[in-house]
């Protein structure tokens, strides 16, 4: 398909601008030439043109709305019209974040309402809204775990991480200064207790657990992990981006977590829009919550407030207050479902997962063979071993059949990884014609190997040269 | 409601499958005395009818002022049609990054377009596919900066947005950076003896933003030998994308990174987000910037398509070594932002036009008045600072007449005493400026 560049005719205009209305000085009377640009070089089409590319463009594109869609770790889950449709209300949409709080009471209330929602769910004193994006909330979370050692006069350098932690744990703590020490997993896929003991040592900040973990695992000894991070005056940080799991089931406050950080474009269906924008508000137990970034949004009698004075706070990590469009979308998932919808929610993710886990695992090697949560970790090995197709191979195929295949070589312990989080949007059928499909395709590899390496056969593209792509870098057009 | 479409039979089948009674036994992991017991303690759940409603009250007490005068690192700018109708297509707002590319060619077309765009109005080699807004961009700029050189020193402009000097010093805190602040001069432009006595050979980064956060324009070619001279690099920002319609793109200045906020492109002013951070640098720093990249590569049968590329920089591959911890983005709005873009074409350069023309006017129309007077000399974009004998009282008058009235400096500048940070854009009419005029007259 020809770049929205080869289309462009020099003269074409889609959008009009207005005549001035007021009395024009020549430009150059206002700025100096010297610091004016001589062209705009962007492209000149029509507005028919502008709506077919970006048409065109949207159906090689697969969202939620298109098809299954289990990408493990990513709560591809159903993005309810409703909260799109709210969202563009112009009261949310139309103000600007510095108005007087006199004019922006709707969205005061929304983001304290949030919160007390968010700290119920999750068992927190208190979140911050400000972070953008679940790594953001990481580098927030692990700001304020700093913050908190600093106060206490401590030094503390070092962070504990699983091995089956995703990548921006451990980017999240070295941007904050942090060297990362990886803890192993033991043989049910949990934390190895003797090496978390023999690792958290006096300079060691604290443990950052994913509960349920990567594997789609409930960490078991949630206990005993808890007392010894603890008992050596470390700090328990859970990354929640796997919070579809447990809702109404239990929090993460009882179990002794500290500090969780929450995706909300994941659990609580905000849109992913093609990788953000999202929300990573971040929760803290009693004494940390004057660690927060600032502003944060008090209440006063009924009138809503922005303070801004708490000389504890790490500062700030974003501008104005955070995504809060996308907060109006978790606002109003929550409202729909109330704590009955949300319960449900958790158990069917749970229940899904594991189906599928039952359907296909005569067919795909189950490294760890427990009840699941929210999603199911098979390994392709045993399809390395019979005939050459590899993971990556079976994504491909899933393509031809109609699927957004699953999250692949993640975690990383798994080796071919095929990680599966159908949701609990998602009905019988589907998963049903998926498993079928899955079987099928373990099927073809037996068989047909060569076709399974040779897909995707259907998709407007075959497969693309990464390696040329990362060996002879073209980001930008007409520059290489 | 919910959103499960399990009926009881559906459910029935599924536990016999997996060899269970009830769900319940699903969460045998979860140690029993921290099972809850109850529902939690929320609103009760509601249909879609009653939950249209109550949003929409709740939006209701939120105004939507007629006349927005405020700008300060968020714009009030026409958004063309098409944007809202482009974004709203769910194949786009429903996928997640695009890592299957074969059928994501949709995205990483239109983000690759998009890098194109930003790297041609910075000046640019190189644009990446965003980052969470232009404070943590100009963050991240520092941070990179500061590693590549192996040098703990940061010197940011007292000019550059507040918040976005908090958000360094936040990451700078973090990661043990010292920031060191230098004034701007009379002009409003950076002191420029200040610039050059600041940076030593113990600095990483030079962070200016222009037209800075009083609206005025920095001449980046001035000072970029001060700061290479000492080896640092120099980092330019901005917090109003419609100037790069008409300013030289401090990429053909020297800077080595071009940071900025990207929401003035299409992005409603959503009372301060989702924005959009721009990061654009040299080709020297490509295979270090943060970020996603979309490359331009073939496919098997030779045909041109698009990847995620140069992925070794990222967290899922490098980890604790990689160049940033981020992951999601901001694609949703660096979408809206390029067909912005290509709605606009060359009329950008009309539209940053005037907004010039309609600054000046209510600058002029308000230097008319007895008391009230520029502060600075150089030239400005479409805000401006003006002193002004009350100016709380000038945003009283104006918050009583329902609009969002001008930034009071006094907070973050009190040195500038009496002083209102004016933005007027493409939105105000003549009408409307002559109204502002004489309510706070
Ligand atoms: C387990 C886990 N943690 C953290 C993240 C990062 O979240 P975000 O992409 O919102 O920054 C992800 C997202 O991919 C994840 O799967």
């Amino acid at each position: 398909m020809e770049l929205i560049f080869e289309k462009s005719r020099p003269g074409r205009i889609a959008t009009s601008i207005p005549e001035a209305d007021v009395p024009e000085v020549a430009i150059t009377d206002i700025i100096d030439k010297g610091l004016l640009r001589e062209d705009v070089d962007l492209p000149e089409v029509a507005e028919v043109d502008l709506i077919r590319h970006y048409t065109q463009l949207s159906k090689r594109n697969f969202g939620v709305d298109v098809g299954f869609y289990p990408l493990g770790s990513c709560t591809m889950k159903y993005n309810p019209k409703i909260n799109e449709e709210v969202s563009r209300l112009p009261g949310f949409t139309s103000l600007h974040p510095y108005s007087p709080v006199k004019f922006s009471q709707g969205s005061l209330q929304i983001m304290y309402e949030l919160r007390q929602y968010l700290s119920e769910i999750f068992g927190m004193a208190d979140f911050a809204l400000q972070p953008a994006a679940g790594a953001q909330g990481e580098l927030t979370g692990v700001m304020v775990i700093k913050k908190y050692f600093e106060k206490k006069g401590q030094k503390r350098t070092k962070i504990l991480i699983p091995d089956t932690a995703h990548g921006t744990n451990p980017a999240s703590s070295a941007l904050c200064g942090y060297s990362v020490v990886t803890v192993r997993s033991n043989a049910e896929g949990g934390v190895d207790i003797g090496q978390l003991r023999e690792l958290m040592t006096k300079d060691v900040a604290g443990l950052m657990i994913t509960n349920p973990n990567t594997l789609g695992l409930f960490e078991r000894n949630i206990e005993q992990v808890s007392e010894i991070v603890h008992g050596r005056g470390g700090i328990l940080y859970c990354d929640g981006a796997n919070a579809n799991a447990f809702m109404g089931a239990t929090k993460p406050g009882d179990l002794g977590i500290d500090v969780i950080q929450l995706n909300l474009h994941k659990t609580f269906s905000t849109p992913h829009g093609c990788g953000g924008p999202g929300s990573g508000p971040v929760g803290v137990r009693k004494d940390l919550v004057w660690y927060l970034p600032v502003p944060r949004v008090i209440k006063k009698g009924k009138r809503y407030d922005w303070k801004y004075e708490f000389p504890d706070s790490i500062g700030r990590v974003k501008v104005f207050y955070g995504n809060f469009n996308v907060m109006v979308k978790a606002y109003t998932y929550i409202r729909s479902l109330g704590p009955g919808g949300l319960k449900k929610a958790s158990e069917t993710a749970v229940l899904n997962a594991n189906y599928i886990k039952e359907r296909l695992r005569a067919w795909y090697d189950l490294p760890y063979d427990r009840i699941c949560m929210h999603e199911c970790v098979f390994s392709g090995k045993r399809q390395v071993k019979e005939s050459g197709v590899h993971t990556s191979d079976i994504a491909k195929r899933l393509l031809d059949y109609g699927y957004h295949p699953p999250t692949i070589y993640f975690p990383l312990i798994v080796p071919e990884a095929i990680m599966i989080e159908p949701n609990e949007t998602e009905s019988k059928e589907t998963l049903d014609a998926f498993c079928d499909t899955m079987i099928a395709i373990a099927k073809e590899a037996k068989e047909n190997p060569e076709l399974v390496k040779s897909a995707p056969l259907t998709t407007v593209v075959r497969r693309l040269d990464e390696v040329k792509a990362a060996r002879e870098p073209d980001v930008c057009w007409g520059r290489v | 409601m919910d959103y499960v479409p399990h009926t009881p039979e559906d459910q029935k089948q599924m536990t016999e499958i997996i060899g269970i009674k009830t769900v319940d036994e699903l969460f045998a992991d979860i140690p029993e005395k921290y099972k809850l017991k109850g529902l939690l303690d929320l609103p009760h759940g509601c249909s879609e009818q009653e939950v249209a409603a109550l949003m929409k009250g709740i939006s209701t007490r939120n105004a939507v002022p007629p006349i927005t005068l405020m700008g300060a690192g968020a714009y009030n700018h026409y958004i063309p049609a098409v944007v809202g109708h482009v974004i709203s297509r769910s194949e786009f707002y429903t996928a997640y990054t695009p890592y299957q590319a074969e059928i994501s060619q949709g995205i990483l077309q239109a983000i690759y377009e998009y890098q194109t765009m930003i790297a041609r109005l910075t000046g640019m080699q190189v644009a990446n596919a965003s980052m969470y807004d232009g404070a943590s961009a100009m963050a991240e700029a520092a941070v990179l900066a500061a590693k590549t050189l192996s040098r703990e020193k940061i010197v940011i402009v007292r000019s550059v947005h507040p918040e976005y000097r908090q958000v360094v010093g936040t990451y700078a805190w973090a990661n043990g950076y010292e920031v060191v602040e230098i004034p701007y001069g009379k002009s409003g432009q950076l002191d420029r003896d200040a610039l050059s006595n600041a940076v030593d050979d113990r600095t990483a980064a030079v962070l200016v933003q222009t037209p800075n956060f009083f609206g005025v324009v920095e001449d980046i070619a001035a000072i970029e030998h001060m700061v290479h001279a000492k080896g640092a690099l120099l980092v330019s920002a901005f917090t109003e994308a419609t100037s790069l319609g008409i300013l030289k793109p401090a990429g053909e200045m020297g800077a080595d990174f071009v940071v900025g906020e990207g929401q003035g492109f299409g992005n409603p002013m959503n009372y301060g987000g989702p924005y959009l951070g721009i990061f654009a640098s040299t080709d020297k720093f490509l295979r270090k910037i943060p970020g996603r990249l979309a490359g331009a590569t073939v496919d098997k049968d030779g045909k041109r398509g698009f990847v995620l590329t140069l992925q070794t920089r990222e967290q899922h591959i490098r980890r604790e070594r990689a160049t940033s911890n981020i992951c999601s983005n901001e694609a949703l709005c660096a979408l809206a932002a390029a067909v912005y873009l290509v709605s606009l074409g060359k009329n950008l350069r009309k539209l940053a036009e005037l907004n010039i023309q309609k600054a000046h006017y209510l600058k002029c129309k308000l230097s008319e008045l007895a008391g009230w007077e520029g502060v600075f000399t150089a030239p400005v974009y479409n805000e401006f600072v003006i002193h002004c004998p009350d100016p709380k009282m000038a945003n009283r008058k104006l918050e009583a007449a329902g609009i969002i009235g001008a930034y009071d400096l006094e907070k973050d500048y009190p040195e500038l005493g009496n002083s209102l940070l004016f933005c007027a854009t493409e939105m105000l009419t003549r009408g409307d400026i002559d109204r502002v005029v004489s309510l706070v007259a």
